[in-house]
């Protein structure tokens, strides 16, 4: 009896030092799976980049006579006919990012329970909380860096198609380079994706996960109707409309957020934007707090959760 | 340090007790198996040592709280609690990717050794798999993680017999040793009763029998009575009576194995001739006192 209990006492003391992953790889490799599991969170990014492409590529002959005309009606119109395209093709990628990230959230939590296989995660030493922040990840991380490197790939590649249909009707390059900054673009479309599709959004990612989490069925349901019951709810009680304009002012217009590329004064709007002016914002600080409850209660939840 | 203790455990789902005041010991090195019917009670019991559902009462698993710290004890427990857990997306290279990529104690090249003498193919997705190699793939999962406990429920449910064999063959010859523990529940009693160390049966919440293979074996007499010894037999006071073509099997419990031998052909009754045994008393009993 002795020996056997030093040699449980030996096991014990070993245990912390060899038996605990890292935290960092149990995220990376639970990120890992996640985008094993759901091709989508590239897949349509990827799509909706070729089809952007190839629209691009069978118009490029039209855009060419287009800012042929336009050279004659001003500096605004020409710049206006080259980079229109450009701010398109980032506005459908960051439109497509927004979905699949919605998409997602709505199912991580409960695709899982849906095909039992929450019990095979469950037997591995990830805890819920590792689980639930690391498929927050994605919508917070991994589309955001998806659709910014796929911008700048689609971005390249219509230069490319650029470059060659302009040499081929003998125009000037300098066109190109005058009335184009695609690294400007670049840089507020990490902004853009980080700040406002990541952060400033995260409580509604969080909520979504929640009711992912939560539901039995229709987790898409239980994410929106208690939302719309809350504003119903408010205006025949008080007859007031905070509610609804906190989710409008909290979706449609973080500080800064008219600069969507693609829009009449994007550029404009992009040279105006100061940085700093969302970190600043009390708002901001406010959802991440919001956020970070309602990842604790996802993860409070998984752990109570079972197959259905 | 016992492996598990469990004191009064309880858990109730809405209407229905699933467990009804469950005192448990597992030591290191045993092979535990729990029989019970349908509804008995023996998945919330495996679900609360895993760490899957709260329970009342005092829980300790590796000295652990299994509800609070799930995660720790995943590194020194292993499950697999039906065969249709692995998720059907997951290709086999990405199962063993994961694994060694979140598990500390698992060994990839002894995975790989026992896909080895299978015919799954690494790039194949779960949903392209039998029945029997998705078996087959978790075991290979299960044995090359450096387990101390190992929990089993149903492991070989809906496996035709050359699977269940080879099932319990691996755990036996590849992954048994001394040093861990495996609590095992099925139906299939009578595949699991060479394997066994313990034995314990579980009806309506509640352990009803609990023995070591040794003991049952010295303490359970099966008796086939020839017709005039009968009456003889029946003084001795079996707990159970049986009748199959034209004989009269009778199962005693700690009667002299000599006194029963002059009666008719003795043997060790199976684990499903007990159970049975017991389970049909238990419902007497219950229809004699409502």
């Amino acid at each position: 009896m002795s020996s056997t209990s030093t040699t449980m006492a030996g096991l014990d003391q070993q245990q912390p030092t060899h038996a605990v992953i890292s935290l960092r790889r149990a995220f990376y490799w639970s990120i890992r799976r996640e985008l094993w599991e759901h091709r989508s969170i590239y897949v349509a990014p990827l799509l909706v980049a070729a089809l952007t492409l190839t629209g691009f590529l069978i118009g490029s002959g039209y855009q060419i006579g287009k800012v042929r005309s336009a050279q004659s009606l001003g500096p605004m119109e020409l710049q206006a006919a080259i980079d229109r395209p450009y701010g398109l093709a980032a506005m459908f990628l960051m439109g497509i990012g927004f979905l699949v990230s919605i998409f997602y959230c709505v199912e991580a939590l409960h695709g899982e329970r849906r095909d039992r296989s929450i019990l095979f995660w469950k037997s591995l030493p990830l805890s819920d909380f590792t689980v639930v922040l690391s498929k927050m990840m994605i919508p917070l991380a991994v589309v955001p860096l998806i659709t910014v490197a796929l911008t700048i790939v689609a971005h390249l590649s219509m230069l490319l198609i650029n470059i060659a249909m302009m040499l081929i009707s003998g125009m000037s390059l300098s066109l190109l380079w005058s009335n184009l900054s695609l690294v400007r673009m670049w840089l507020m479309m990490v902004y853009h994706m980080f700040a406002l599709h990541g952060l400033w959004l995260a409580p509604a990612y969080s909520w979504m996960l929640l009711a992912s989490a939560w539901a039995r069925r229709a987790p898409f349901l239980w994410a929106v109707l208690p939302l719309i019951a809350v504003g119903v709810v408010e205006k025949i009680t008080f007859n007031t409309t905070h509610f609804r304009r906190w989710m409008l002012y909290r979706f449609g217009g973080a500080p800064g957020s008219d600069a969507y590329p693609g829009s009449d004064h994007a550029m404009h709007a992009w040279a105006n934007l100061n940085v700093g002016q969302i970190l600043l914002n009390p708002g901001l600080w406010s959802g991440l707090v919001v956020a970070a409850l309602l990842l604790f209660a996802a993860a409070r939840v998984r752990r109570s959760r079972g197959p259905i | 340090m016992a492996l598990i203790e469990a004191r009064g455990l309880h858990k109730t789902f809405k209407t229905t007790v699933a467990l009804d005041g469950i005192d448990l010991r597992v030591e290191q090195g045993r092979i535990l198996g729990i029989v019970g019917p349908n509804g008995a009670g023996k998945t919330t019991m495996l679900n609360a040592i895993l760490g899957l559902t709260p329970c009342e009462g005092q829980l300790t698993v590796l000295g652990l709280d299994p509800w609070s710290s799930r995660d720790q004890l995943m590194r020194d427990v292993c499950f697999i609690s039906d065969v249709a857990i692995l998720p059907r997306w997951l290709r086999v290279s990405q199962s063993l990717d994961f694994v060694a990529g979140v598990h500390s104690r698992f060994d990839r090249t002894k995975a790989e050794g026992f896909l080895a003498r299978t015919d799954i193919k690494r790039t194949s997705r779960v949903r392209d798999l039998s029945k029997g190699m998705v078996t087959q793939l978790q075991l290979a999962l299960v044995m090359a993680i450096d387990a101390r406990l190992l929990v089993l429920d149903e492991p070989t449910l809906g496996l035709d017999i050359v699977f269940r064999q080879q099932f319990y063959d691996s755990l036996l010859n590849d992954y048994f040793d001394r040093s861990r523990t495996i609590i095992v529940t099925t139906h299939q009693v009578e595949e699991i009763q060479h394997v066994l160390t313990d034995l314990m049966f579980i009806n309506r919440g509640r352990i009803v029998l609990e023995s070591s293979m040794e003991e049952f074996e010295s303490r359970y007499t099966e008796v086939q009575v020839l017709s005039e010894q009968l009456s003889a037999a029946r003084a001795l006071k079996p707990i159970f009576e049986r009748h199959t073509l034209g004989r009269s099997i009778l199962l005693f419990d700690g009667v002299d194995r000599e006194r029963l031998a002059v009666l008719g052909d003795i043997r060790t009754p199976s684990i499903a001739d007990l159970f049975v045994a017991v389970m049909t008393n238990q419902s007497r009993t219950q229809g004699a006192t409502q």
